[in-house]
């Protein structure tokens, strides 16, 4: 029985996925999420630790690390991080909104939608205007 | 409970009981690192350069440390509720699915323990 349901499943057809549907401020915020997530644990926290070892080590793993972060490459990285950490922050708010069962309405859910970007955008310009102007 | 479709063999048989689980840490940790986020971005903006003497001497002040280690505590939970989530959704066969859960949690423990052991050698003075 089991193994008979396995193959009837596998032929059911599917939700349509990423490809089949018009893009929409809230299904890009909503896959944002999941891609701001995903990097931020991978990439952030591995980012995190180098830097908490780092200074644990000692003066010369510190210069390492400042060595490469400091690099065009690992700038860009640091700027990467902490736009997919305010866009995460921003989409994570607007689901707790969500979760209380409101901002439903089509013109406001596309409205907050695209101000999470807006505000990633410029809390991450405005953070590293602090940094550089120091 | 019938034994026709993958719903209609699960109907009538209630609450798993525990599908909120994971659902709720996700938010508990995600408010936990918002606010202890916010506390370390505008402590860290504050220092005058990030040089190793000045950030050494930063973190092992009372504070920023405890802040720090509730940071990598409450992230690691965190990116561990979404990352499960996210495997969930895309690894449906079993064995494969049970080996990247494994892989998930052990990194997950090992990097947290990593992160707080590095602050709490700082705060004791490394």
């Amino acid at each position: 029985m089991a193994s008979a349901n396995k193959v009837g499943a596998r032929n059911r057809p599917l939700s349509p996925h990423l490809q089949i549907w018009r893009w929409g401020p809230a299904m890009l915020v909503s896959i944002l999420h999941r891609v701001t997530g995903g990097g931020l644990s991978v990439v952030g926290l591995g980012v995190l630790l180098w830097w908490l070892g780092a200074l644990a080590g000692g003066p010369a793993s510190y210069a390492t690390f400042a060595g490469v972060m400091g690099a065009w490459y690992g700038q860009i990285v640091l700027v990467g991080l902490t736009w997919a950490f305010f866009q995460h922050l921003c989409s994570g708010l607007r689901h707790f909104v969500l979760d209380m069962g409101a901002g439903y309405e089509l013109e406001a859910n596309a409205r907050w939608s695209v101000l999470t970007i807006v505000i990633s955008v410029v809390l991450t310009a405005g953070v590293w205007a602090c940094i550089l102007v120091r | 409970m019938g034994n026709g479709t993958s719903i209609g063999q699960v109907r009538g048989l209630g609450s798993a009981h525990s599908g909120s689980g994971n659902w709720l840490q996700e938010r508990f940790t995600g408010i936990a690192s918002l606010i202890v986020s916010l506390y370390l971005l505008f402590s860290l903006l504050m220092l005058p350069s990030f040089n190793f003497l000045t950030v050494k001497a930063w973190i092992s002040h009372t504070v920023p440390a405890t802040a720090m280690i509730l940071f990598v505590v409450a992230n690691f939970w965190h990116a561990r509720s979404g990352m499960l989530v996210v495997i969930e959704d895309y690894v449906h066969e079993h064995g494969t699915k049970f080996a990247v859960v494994t892989a998930l949690n052990l990194i997950a423990f090992a990097g947290a323990a990593f992160g707080v052991l590095s602050i709490v050698r700082l705060a004791l003075g490394a």
